[in-house]
């Protein structure tokens, strides 16, 4: 195969393995920080007790988010050569920026994990959180807008294929930067609290009826509903921001192929031979409301496109699974907290498993969401400046590093789970708290 | 100053202090291995594992920051580099994740296993190895363009006495710094026996370190010669390393101010280490890229500088207080 193919699969492969361990260090610190300090308000050891053991898996996650990102960061060199030096002249100042945010996260994890108990006051410890969780979210914001300027390139010009004009202010808040930025965001941080409140509900239907696991519960889902539905619009910002700067990516999702008003959105179903859309669920209007907030907003089609310009129609599939999980994380974390609300049983078996299954679901949607926007851009790596033909390196032995990695990654994921799973079966809640003599 | 001038020194800095950081933990991971081996595990063990856990990251951070930086002020670099180091910059990638995963699986996932403890100890070995070879192919002959693409020779990098000289000084260098600082360390710790054995360490490397000193010098009056002119005309430098060394050693050897012992060695690689780096100049990879031909444009230079300034003190407070609770503070130390 030829190094343009194996580069890709070797970036998506790390990309996408990194995402896992960079949204859990994006958003479990929010919820660390959250439970300590609620611990601390209502001196309830309880929380306190759960903001450590939540740590404690969070410096295993974070490792391999540290090493996974090293790699991507220094494959981006190695792998895209002629991209780097184009990003270098023009968008590498948030990245730059990014290794600052690493920096001011990994020395207060250092002071975090190794000072629980040498202040006297607790609410000192608590502080040291806070720069950990602007850190990682800042270094998520940053490396998110270098992805955005991928997207819709700006503040520079091209003349005669020399860069000038650089304006590295513009080029990082180019036009896709605000709605991606929220949603990147908005969706770490309600992955979190679906993983965190999906291992507490599952303790729970193991029957460890323990008043610990139903406070995580409660925060997480609380927590949960209201970063989901922040999500979803961030996520109609994103596709209003597609209709007006990117259509083709909006109308490859939806096979959208002619220009026109009162556009249906299509969930499901699949294309025919003449590209006719077959057994899909069509909602009126509702794709003019999406790109444009009104029922006769105008959706560009994919039919105005050059051929050769066209992303892959099977984003139809990415972008409904993404929006369908994302009903579902609503849907869910709002009726456990009607039921808990109303006094119904919130500890219904089947709410449980629901919740359970909102932590797997909500990483395939992180992953759904960045293929769809990823492959979206094909075949450009630089929307409309580079192809990703001419960005890749022409060195050879890509293979052998994409194997050589493939089995790091394996081997990564597989000690990984199971030091966590070693960590938390070895010492539950119960008889952690016994040890520190909690009384309750 | 000029931009090009202010960057480099910049990168070069956060590159000096990789390689004191770094070195301390590679070297860390060997001794620790080799202690293991003799029976010694748990004497030095708790020494090292203090003042490494709580840091590794910003180790890390380090290196990130640096090829990153050198990227975004000289965006050529990508070019050149990157086409011609896949393969060791792979492999030097693979070494690092496996060492950085250590710390999550094995230091605060539970038992140690023998297997992990021996990947620790030998890539802190390698990882110097393999980054030195950055160095050696800077200075020219191992890359070459042809019709436009850039190819890498590495058998040439193989067979080159140069290259293998920087690969010998990077290792007993690393095993010195960091055998110098855990001595220093221990004594704070008032941990006798593990200064005693950490001192032996420290003393029985520092001789290979000058002799690995003296052989890169010779070996690159032959590899390229106006380099090693340039090196002549700043002999001072590496005077004064040597005589920062000799300090070092000094006092190691009659167990006096170890503090200041370890501070010597850092001044004895800073010495040399910028000495090596301005002589270089203004060749970023002979004779390809130089400082001036590979600078970003000046808006984006500016940009960068501007926010290195305000990351910077952002940086000094909080390296600061990380120091002061696990480096000084005489209570944690002793690991009250
Ligand atoms: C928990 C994760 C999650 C959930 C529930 C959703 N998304 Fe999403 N989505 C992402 C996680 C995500 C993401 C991983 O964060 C992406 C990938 C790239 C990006 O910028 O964000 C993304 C991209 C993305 C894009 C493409 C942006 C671009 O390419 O510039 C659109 C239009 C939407 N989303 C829209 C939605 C809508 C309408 C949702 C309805 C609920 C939704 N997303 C739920
Ligand atoms: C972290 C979340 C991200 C994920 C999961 C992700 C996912 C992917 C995937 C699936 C591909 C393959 C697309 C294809 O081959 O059709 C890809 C390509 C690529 N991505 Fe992303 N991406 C992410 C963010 C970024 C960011 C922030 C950057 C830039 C700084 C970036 C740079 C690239 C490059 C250079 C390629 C290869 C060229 C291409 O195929 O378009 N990605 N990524
Ligand atoms: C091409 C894209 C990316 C590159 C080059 C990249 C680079 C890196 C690097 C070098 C590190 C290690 C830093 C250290 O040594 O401490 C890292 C970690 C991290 N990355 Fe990525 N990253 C990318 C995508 C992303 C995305 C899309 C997000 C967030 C949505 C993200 C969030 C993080 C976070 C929070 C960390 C800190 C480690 C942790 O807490 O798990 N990264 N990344």
């Amino acid at each position: 195969m030829d190094p343009t193919i194996l580069s890709r699969i070797l970036t998506a492969e790390t990309l996408a393995f990194h995402i896992i361990w960079a949204t859990i260090g994006v958003g479990v610190p929010v919820f660390i920080s959250l439970a300590e300090a609620w611990g601390i308000y209502k001196k309830d050891p309880h929380y306190i007790l759960m903001a450590r053991r939540w740590t404690r898996g969070f410096v295993i996650t974070v490792a391999v988010g540290v090493v996974t990102g090293t790699s991507i960061g220094l494959m981006l060199s190695l792998l895209w050569p002629r991209f780097m030096q184009l990003a270098g002249n023009v968008i590498s100042l948030p990245l730059f920026l990014e290794t600052f945010a690493f920096f001011f996260e990994a020395i207060f994890l250092g002071i975090y994990l190794y000072t629980w108990d040498r202040f006297k006051k607790p609410v000192i410890h608590w502080l040291t959180s806070i720069p950990i969780i602007i850190g990682s979210s800042l270094s998520a914001v940053f490396i998110t807008t270098v992805n955005a300027f991928m997207n819709t390139p700006a503040g520079f010009r091209l003349e005669n294929g020399e860069l000038t004009d650089i304006r590295p202010l513009e080029a990082m808040f180019n036009p896709a930067t605000p709605s991606k930025v929220a949603h990147v965001l908005s969706s770490s941080y309600v992955t979190c609290a679906f993983l965190l409140g999906g291992i507490a509900a599952y303790f729970l239907l193991k029957g460890r009826n323990l008043e610990y696991h139903k406070k995580a519960l409660k925060m997480t889902m609380v927590a949960g509903l209201v970063l989901a539905v922040a999500t979803a619009v961030a996520g109609d910002l994103s596709g209003k921001f597609l209709a007006k700067h990117v259509p083709e990516k909006l109308a490859a999702a939806e096979w959208h192929f002619e220009t026109r008003r009162e556009a249906p959105l299509i969930l499901g179903g699949y294309l025919d031979e003449n590209n006719e859309v077959r057994g899909a669920v069509k909602i009126p209007w509702a794709l003019s409301i999406l790109g444009k907030g009104s029922p006769d907003g105008e959706i560009i089609g994919l039919n105005e496109f050059p051929e050769e310009e066209r992303p892959p129609l099977y984003l139809h599939y990415l972008f409904d699974g993404m929006v369908l999980i994302g009903t579902y994380l609503i849907l869910i974390s709002a009726l456990f907290l009607y039921a808990w609300w109303r006094k119904k049983n919130p500890w219904n078996r089947w709410l449980l498993r629901g919740i359970v299954w909102g932590a797997p679901l909500s990483f395939l949607a992180i992953e759904l969401g960045w293929m769809y926007a990823e492959v979206g851009r094909q075949p450009w790596i630089i929307r409309g400046v580079m192809r990703v033909e001419d960005a890749a390196t022409t060195a050879d032995h890509v293979g052998l590093l994409l194997m050589v990695f493939s089995l790091l990654y394996v081997a990564l994921a597989v000690i990984a789970v199971s030091v966590l799973i070693r960590l938390f079966r070895h010492k539950g809640p119960e008889k952690e708290m016994e040890e520190r003599r909690i009384i309750l | 100053m000029e931009m090009e001038l202010i960057a480099i020194t910049i990168l070069w800095t956060f590159l000096y202090g990789y390689l004191i950081v770094a070195s301390i933990d590679f070297g860390a991971g060997f001794f620790s291995y080799y202690s293991m081996l003799t029976g010694k595990e748990h004497t030095i063990n708790q020494v090292i594992n203090r003042y490494l856990s709580p840091v590794w990251e910003v180790t890390n951070v380090f290196l990130v920051f640096f090829f990153v930086g050198i990227v975004g002020f000289f965006p050529d670099t990508a070019y050149y580099y990157g086409t011609a180091l896949l393969l060791p910059g792979g492999v030097a990638l693979l070494l690092l994740s496996i060492r950085g995963s250590f710390y999550a699986f094995a230091n605060y996932g539970a038992r140690k296993s023998r297997t992990y403890m021996f990947l620790y100890g030998m890539t802190g070995l390698f990882i110097p190895a393999s980054l030195s070879t950055v160095l050696t192919i800077s200075e020219g002959g191992f890359i070459r363009e042809v019709e436009g693409d850039v190819v890498f020779l590495p058998w040439n990098l193989l067979t080159s006495s140069y290259s293998w000289a920087v690969v010998f000084l990077a290792l007993v260098s690393v095993l010195f710094i960091s055998a110098a600082f855990l001595t220093y360390y221990a004594h704070k710790a008032e941990d006798g026996p593990a200064f005693e054995v950490l001192r032996q360490y420290a003393l029985f490397w520092s001789g290979p370190t000058i002799l690995a000193s003296v052989w890169v010098f010779m070996a690159l009056s032959r590899h390229n010669m106006t380099h090693f002119q340039n090196m002549l005309d700043i002999a001072w430098a590496f005077l004064l390393s040597l005589a920062c060394f000799l300090g070092a050693v000094y006092l190691i050897w009659w167990r006096k101010g170890l503090g200041w012992a370890f501070i010597l060695v850092m001044l004895q690689f800073a010495f040399a280490f910028f000495g090596y780096g301005s002589s270089h100049l203004p060749y970023l990879l002979y004779p390809y890229i130089t400082i001036q031909s590979g600078l970003t444009h000046s808006d984006m230079g500016w940009a960068l500088i501007l926010s290195f300034i305000a990351g910077f003190l952002l940086l000094v407070p909080s390296l600061f207080l990380l120091m002061r609770l696990f480096l000084f503070s005489a209570r944690y130390v002793r690991g009250k």
